[in-house]
């Protein structure tokens, strides 16, 4: 008997469906051994970070809460990825967009209240956007490659950014903590329900998850851009301005990203701060790979992602055992995916070989 | 007289990839000074079955014997090709493999003993010189294989598998890069070979050098042996009957009437000078209800000509006229709003988005038109109906217009092709390599739709390699040779030797230009 490989012809949406299931299933079965390795029993690890993640309203906002920015971010790399434009920089373009939500809507200028909350979010879009927009135009022009560029402009970001918070953009009210002059009250974005974090960014997420969606589905340019991402070379001939839409792509994902940390800073902190991310930039690309780059799929890979965090956080005070493991079932679904996506391309199959 | 020995037999060989039988039980026999040609269309089997015999691929089923010594054969191991080089297999690839940067001679030994040593090039030296003398391959080993033309490289490759003792000689398509009278130089060789008692088998899907040139045909189809044939016995029609599994109605042209001239190539150039595929000061004309054969070999200033028609490029000097008016700008959009059709060289590469489906890949050059979109908004119903009218009229072998186009035949993605280009009555085409690769029945479709647009009054430029299928539609031929284009004459004042020449770089001085 011997394990032969064969193309499939399509891969059928429940496939892929359980493929992004079964991704995050293994990897928190993985996730057992270190876990009963810190001598705790799994079944009731998991169940303890489920309840940290849904055991209560608390708890479900907190992880809606988190999964804001990462659908923001899950987006930002499933638009570009589609389009074969690998953007690794949603984590400094968050920083962009939370830069320039700071710069407009902390009474530097004097907008009209109803105006403040759609400044700052143009200004976070076009801020985030831009810092995809000029790598993408690299690339375009000299070939310059983009994974490399956005990654290491992610540390050039966080550090001009921890710059301005220790110089001209300090807050004196802060007490010598490194962090912004807050926003005005205009231009936060207002808890969806009172006394929890849950915000409208929130909204803004799954709105930009439909349009996306509608998009891909409908749109002349979702439609150049998958004819850009899936053969450059025959969509260029067929007439298609393949360098136009690649600066498109580039300005909704690095736009999308830009949101991400407007909505952190209207929605969440108030202010800009060097520790505003913890990675939601990088997570995005897990996400991004959980869905199939489906925009509706970022949605669900989001809120999995964010309940790894917020329930391993819990777990974490009840039982002592590291929150790293979040990280951990994070790393391991992506890899998870990766391997799935083998499936979705070959099928496996058995068959008996004949000694010649 | 007796019966010379046997060199090679497959017996019962099958393949499968996936559902696809690529080659069906299929048994063959080679004997002491043997040309087998082995005719079949695209996807037959016949390359499978080489790279089977060669150990490129194992096969499900069947054995390889080769013979070894004067007693016997021995059984090839599958799927090892140093064992059927050890056993005097060799074989000369569509595509060379040979290292630019040495010379000849350095590329012979490679792969055979340390090109370091001392005293054994002078040794590798006689012994080539030896085979050349006796095979006729002429060829200066000493120079550098970039420095090589095609034909050249080609005797190359052929005396490395003759230094390396091989036995049976495997050519896959050798005719493609070559003029005709190359051709007829290397079909010299090899009956020179064979009266040495070489057995050679040669791939082919042209009926004319099989004839030419072998003792023996068998016919591939569909993975199948459609037939065995001796070459004395063998007449064209029937083996074409065999290629394609039915008869075959003859593609009818009749003249048509010319009108004037659509587009005009006035002294362009384009490209670094110092290349082949760069444009010397290329003038002519495409007039309306006219097809212009362009022929060449391939690598000399077609790809650029095909890259200026499709409006991936604009002329570094010199004007391009589209109907009267000079180009300045240039967009592959300007061009199809323009009413230029083009049919791309490669077409799974450039012509069709594997991954889309069939009612995408024939909307993908008019999405923004308002019958296919509005406000940004794709019309899914509009692209659905105007797939559904091609499949049918065009006769688009696929599931459906939702059918990815990566599932589609290369005849099918060239139908396609045909109905996204040709469904808008367009007044100028460009056949890039129209039917390369296609089956017969196939190509005949190609032609028939071609023609048809003729007659409708559009001016067509067909750029093709292949000889016979320019002389079944250009109506006047043009020659491309180093990125300089001349004007050869109507068709009908011209044969394939006239064309062979200018093909090589010589220039028509017997008869006046034509226009």
């Amino acid at each position: 008997m011997s394990l032969r490989l064969d193309p499939r012809e399509h891969a059928p949406l429940p496939l892929r469906l359980l493929v992004s299931l079964l991704a995050g299933l293994v990897a928190l079965l993985l996730v057992a051994i270190p876990v009963m390795a810190a001598g705790a029993n799994p079944l009731d690890a998991y169940v303890l970070m489920a309840q940290g993640a849904f055991g209560s309203m608390f708890a479900l906002s907190e992880t809606l809460n988190r999964a804001t920015p990462l659908i923001l971010t899950g987006l930002a790399a499933a638009v570009a990825f589609r389009a074969r434009l690998w953007n690794i920089g949603a984590e400094g373009q968050l920083y962009m967009g939370a830069l320039a939500a700071v710069l407009v809507g902390s009474g530097f200028l004097q907008l009209p209240g109803p105006l403040a909350i759609p400044a700052i979010m143009l200004a976070g879009f076009l801020a985030g956007g831009l810092m995809m927009v000029i790598p993408a135009m690299l690339k375009l022009r000299f070939g310059a490659d983009e994974v490399v560029i956005t990654l290491l402009l992610n540390f050039v970001v966080i550090l001009f950014i921890q710059m301005l918070i220790e110089g001209p953009l300090k807050d004196p009210l802060a007490m010598g903590w490194p962090q912004s002059v807050p926003l005005v009250a205009e231009a936060r974005f207002d808890k969806l329900i009172p006394r929890l974090r849950m915000h409208w960014g929130l909204v803004i997420g799954l709105v930009a998850a439909l349009i996306l969606w509608l998009m891909v589905k409908r749109t002349v340019l979702g439609f150049e851009i998958k004819a850009v991402g899936e053969n450059k070379a025959a969509a260029r001939f067929a007439g298609i301005p393949v360098d136009a839409t690649m600066l498109k792509v580039a300005l909704i994902s690095g736009g999308l990203a830009g949101l991400a940390g407007v909505g952190e800073v209207a929605g969440v902190k108030g202010y800009l701060s060097a520790d505003l991310s913890p990675g939601f930039g990088y997570s995005g690309i897990v996400v991004a790979m959980l869905a199939g780059l489906s925009p509706i799929g970022s949605v669900l890979a989001a809120i999995f992602i964010a309940a790894v965090f917020v329930g391993a956080d819990s777990m974490s005070r009840a039982t002592g055992i590291s929150n790293y493991l979040a990280d951990l079932v994070v790393a391991l679904s992506l890899l998870c995916v990766l391997v799935g996506s083998f499936f979705l391309r070959f099928r496996l199959r058995w068959q008996s070989r004949q000694e010649v | 007289m007796t019966e010379p020995n046997l060199l090679l037999s497959l017996t019962n060989i099958t393949k499968r990839f996936g559902a696809l039988v690529a080659n069906d039980d299929i048994s063959l026999d080679l004997r002491e000074g043997e040309i087998l040609a082995l005719l079949g269309e695209n996807g037959a089997g016949k390359t499978t079955l080489m790279n089977i015999l060669f150990g490129h691929y194992v096969q499900d089923d069947g054995i390889v014997r080769v013979r070894t010594d004067a007693e016997g054969m021995t059984t090839l191991p599958p799927g090892s090709p140093g064992a059927a080089l050890a056993a005097g297999v060799g074989m000369v690839h569509q595509h060379f493999t040979l290292a630019e940067n040495l010379s000849g001679l350095d590329n012979i030994r490679l792969g055979t003993e340390a090109l370091l040593s001392f005293g054994q090039r002078a040794t590798a030296r006689a012994r080539i010189e030896k085979i050349i003398a006796v095979s006729g391959l002429e060829v200066d080993i000493d120079r550098r294989v970039a420095d090589l033309t095609v034909g050249e490289k080609q005797r190359v490759e052929i005396l490395k598998a003759l230094y390396r003792d091989a036995r049976v000689l495997i050519l896959d398509e050798p005719t493609a890069v070559l003029t005709p009278q190359e051709a007829e130089g290397l079909f010299a060789v090899l009956r020179r070979l064979a009266a040495n008692g070489l057995g050679v088998i040669f791939i082919s899907h042209k009926l004319g050098e099989v004839l030419a040139v072998s003792h023996r045909i068998m016919v591939l189809r569909a993975g199948r042996k459609a037939g065995e044939l001796t070459t004395a016995e063998a007449d064209r029609r029937a083996i074409a009957d065999l290629m394609v599994g039915k008869a075959l109605a003859e593609v009818t042209r009749t003249p048509g009437s010319i009108g004037k001239a659509l587009l005009e190539f006035d002294n362009v150039c384009l490209g670094k000078p110092s290349t082949r595929t760069a444009l010397r000061q290329v003038s002519f004309k495409l007039r309306a209800g006219e097809i212009v054969g362009l022929a060449g070999i391939s690598g000399n200033g077609q790809t650029t000509i095909a890259a200026l028609l499709s409006g991936l490029a604009v002329p570094d000097r010199g004007t391009l006229r589209l109907y009267g008016q000079p180009m300045t700008m240039t967009s592959p959009r300007r061009l199809v709003e323009a009413g230029v059709a083009r049919m791309p060289e490669d077409r799974q590469h450039d012509g069709v988005v594997g991954t889309m489906s069939v009612a995408e890949n024939i909307a993908i050059e008019e999405v923004r038109s308002p019958e296919l979109s509005r406000l940004g908004f794709l019309d899914r119903n509009a692209m659905r109906a105007r797939a559904e009218s091609a499949i049918a009229a065009y006769d688009v072998r696929c599931p459906g217009p939702d059918a990815e186009a990566r599932l589609l035949s290369g005849g099918n993605v060239q139908k396609l092709i045909l109905a996204r280009v040709l469904e808008r009555e367009p007044r100028i085409i460009l056949a890039n390599q129209p039917t390369r690769g296609l089956d017969i029945g196939a190509q005949a479709e190609v032609h028939r739709r071609i023609i048809a647009a003729r007659d409708r009054g559009a001016a067509v430029l067909v750029i093709s390699e292949d000889l016979d299928e320019l002389f079944a539609l250009a109506d006047r031929f043009l020659v491309v040779h180093a990125g300089e284009v001349a004007e050869a004459g109507p068709a009908d004042t011209l044969d394939r030797a006239t064309i062979g020449l200018m093909m090589a770089g010589q220039s028509r001085t017997t008869e006046p230009l034509a226009q």
